[in-house]
């Protein structure tokens, strides 16, 4: 169990993440834990993985094609999205990509390079759970939420840009 | 201009205190340098030689009087004096205290000023011609645009981090005043056969290692597309630029690898997803920036006023600087004045807070309290009537703006170099200086007429040097500053990128290289050619024969 930020709140989870060893190779995964998977191993054998005891998820790293995860949307329990480091912005489109085009409605995850800093641009494209980097609190990271009260563009969160607000209020 | 409301305010406002809030972090070892480093880039903060260096932006070139007599507080409280204009319409502040920034920053957001994106893998500051809303050749006043993507760009939260830094000009005249072809994306105000307003869109333009004049992708995006076409571009950028090496990442590169047909497709595709969204503009969104951008109250008066050209047929010195130092003014009896920062001795782009409380003044007094930083590094008074113009030139004479230089060889569009800046491989202000000193006969240099002198200290090319008529190139070669040189280079609506001459040169040998250009173009030229079209006509060889003849 380790403790993650979802929908405002920290909280206790037992999700294992499955990444490949220095050489490559993936652990074994008992049966019956829940366990996110990387995007390639999933649709390897998309089969076994529903078969199994516990529950499986998936996660994209940031050159994974979401529309490869379309048809799987809406029965997975969790998708989430990995930040090697925190200065590759790709998963922000991703994120975006599977609220708004896929229209993914289920937990949505940042992994990796993530940290309070980070917390308010990744909200705002639509994850609601974070996964905090080791070494950095993660209590204190629920902080990031509220770092702007406002912004100009149209995001997941509040699709109607700033500029229509304005001008219609008027 | 624009002015900020409440919401404006409150968005700088949390942006000095996340700052503020992270600075305390990295001091306190709660940021690493590795992690601070994106953070303080993104605000506009370097780390260089002797100090930090602030970044402020200057949003498309508009600068009210009081905010320039805010820069000149913080250049007098934080600073040593004076700062530095930049080719981004930016100005520079070279030594401020790590610990005060956040307390620069917070004095900037008082008078609607910030440093947000100034710097780092993200939309930089919008640029834009310096005479928008001005200029005689003014086809559409792009400024309300300039706002709406300067809102659009400010702290978009799926574009933070980039593959590389990413930078937006907008152009509405006749003649491309803004460099568009040479951004990442360059926008072209246009009107269409039907009589609707839109956009022709340049991408992949850009200097530095890989100098690429950038390519239409679109020949006419109709204005309430402007938003989600600018998405569906970066989200194709942000997904499938590269980031495995920083001087392949820029767009440019993508473009170049996808083509610009497969790009544009690619472009194509992401943007049907996105147009008719919630981002596309109406015209009553569009109505509400431009409202920003009206005409000041502009007093009918005649052209050429006899307090005008009296002075001229009297004064030759006034007449000189008349003909170089403003521009024609759209409204009849007003000329733009352009504050040459060029004076020999002074590096390029060099402003004391002195400096900028008397063209604050100048700017209230005549005109209406508005300046304009154009991207060539000079300050610029937009509304000035014909009839001030000899006091005007008068006091600008008597605070060192009045060398009458602009446009010509002496008009440097220069980088602050190896002095302040970490990156640069030589020295750029020592050399600028003597190539000033070098043509300082105005006779000589009046008689040389138009010429765009571009210098960078390094690759990165903040000098702009491919563009220049005369470009130089700071190199490094075995720890030695060495200078390279290109002819044929141009800016505006014909860009081209200048070709290397030759070997570079020693310091000390730039001048005397120079000069010998100079005196192949004056043997050559035909009646009334400038410089660039005799380059163009005789090509580089004989250029090359006389610059690198053994015996001369």
């Amino acid at each position: 169990m380790r403790s993650i930020i979802k929908d405002g709140q920290v909280t206790q989870d037992s999700w294992q993440v499955l990444r490949a060893d220095a050489q490559g190779q993936y652990p074994q995964v008992a049966a019956d834990v829940d366990v996110i998977v990387p995007l390639g191993l999933w649709l390897a054998d998309k089969a076994a993985w529903q078969n199994r005891l516990g529950k499986t998820a998936v996660w994209l790293a940031p050159d994974d094609d979401p529309a490869l995860l379309a048809a799987d949307l809406s029965s997975l329990p969790l998708v989430a999205v990995d930040f090697p480091a925190f200065t590759d912005g790709r998963g922000y489109s991703l994120g975006r990509l599977l609220r708004e085009r896929y229209s993914y409605a289920g937990e949505l995850r940042a992994l990796g390079d993530v940290w309070v800093d980070l917390l308010h641009y990744l909200w705002q494209v639509g994850f609601n759970a974070f996964e905090i980097k080791d070494g950095k609190d993660t209590d204190t990271a629920l902080a990031g939420y509220d770092t702007f009260t406002e912004r100009y563009q149209s995001t997941q969160r509040e699709p109607v840009p700033l500029f229509r607000r304005r001008v219609t209020s008027q | 201009m624009y002015r900020y409301d409440e919401v404006d305010h409150r968005i700088v406002r949390e942006r000095v205190e996340q700052f503020r809030d992270q600075t305390q972090r990295f001091l306190s070892g709660a940021l690493t340098e590795d992690e601070f480093r994106p953070l303080r880039l993104m605000n506009g903060l370097y780390v260089q030689r002797h100090a930090p260096m602030l970044r402020v932006a200057i949003p498309y070139g508009h600068l009210s009087s009081r905010q320039l007599r805010k820069l000149a507080h913080i250049a007098r409280t934080y600073d040593k004096n004076y700062a530095h204009f930049t080719t981004r319409q930016n100005i520079q502040f070279n030594w401020p205290e790590l610990a005060r920034v956040p307390d620069i920053l917070a004095e900037l957001a008082e008078v609607e000023m910030h440093a947000i994106q100034t710097s780092g893998n993200c939309v930089r500051n919008t640029t834009t011609d310096a005479f928008a809303g001005v200029a005689q050749d003014e086809l559409l006043d792009p400024r309300a645009y300039c706002e709406i993507i300067r809102q659009w760009s400010t702290l978009h939260p799926e574009f933070a981090f980039l593959p590389r830094k990413f930078k937006i000009a907008v152009s509405g005249s006749l003649e491309d005043r803004a460099a568009t072809q040479v951004h990442d994306i360059g926008l072209h105000v246009v009107r269409n056969e039907a009589g609707e307003v839109g956009f022709k869109v340049i991408v992949g333009g850009g200097l530095g290692r890989t100098p690429i004049v950038g390519e239409v992708v679109k020949e006419f995006l109709p204005t309430r597309h402007l938003l989600t076409y600018l998405d569906a571009v970066l989200r194709v950028y942000n997904r499938f630029g590269r980031r495995d090496n920083k001087y392949k990442a820029r767009i440019k590169i993508l473009v170049k690898a996808m083509t610009v047909a497969g790009f544009a497709a690619k472009v194509e595709d992401e943007w049907l997803h996105l147009k008719d969204g919630p981002s596309t503009l109406r015209d009553v969104d569009v109505a509400h920036y431009a409202s920003y951008f009206t005409d000041p109250a502009y007093d009918v008066l005649p052209s050429n006023p006899a307090e005008l050209t009296e002075k001229l047929a009297a004064e030759p010195a006034f007449a000189r600087w008349l003909e170089r130092n403003t521009r024609p003014h759209k409204q009849a009896g007003y000329r733009s004045v352009v504050l040459s920062l060029k004076k020999t001795g002074v590096p390029p782009g060099d402003i004391t807070a002195d400096q900028m409380d008397a063209a604050a003044d100048w700017a209230d007094r005549f005109g209406y309290g508005e300046l304009r930083v154009a991207h060539e590094q000079n300050l610029i008074l937009p509304d000035v009537r014909e009839r001030d113009l000899y006091e005007v030139w008068q006091l600008a004479k008597s605070q060192g703006f009045a060398t009458p230089n602009v446009g010509l060889l002496t008009d440097i569009i220069c980088c602050p170099g190896g002095d302040f800046c970490s990156l640069a491989n030589a020295r750029s202000i020592p050399v600028a200086e003597a190539i000033q000193t070098r043509f300082d006969d105005l006779d000589y240099l009046f008689d040389l007429g138009e010429i765009d002198c571009n210098f960078s200290g390094c690759m990165n090319a903040c000098g702009h040097h491919h563009i220049g008529n005369i470009g130089i190139l700071g190199v490094d070669k075995n720890g030695e500053e060495w200078y390279q040189i290109t002819l044929g280079g141009s800016q505006g609506s014909h860009t081209t990128i200048g070709k290397v001459i030759g070997p570079s040169f020693a310091q000390a040998d730039v001048p005397l290289a120079f000069e010998k250009i100079m005196t192949v173009y004056l043997e050559q030229r035909t009646n009334g050619e400038r410089f660039i079209e005799t380059v163009r006509r005789i090509g580089l060889d004989p250029f090359k024969e006389r610059v690198y003849a053994k015996h001369h």
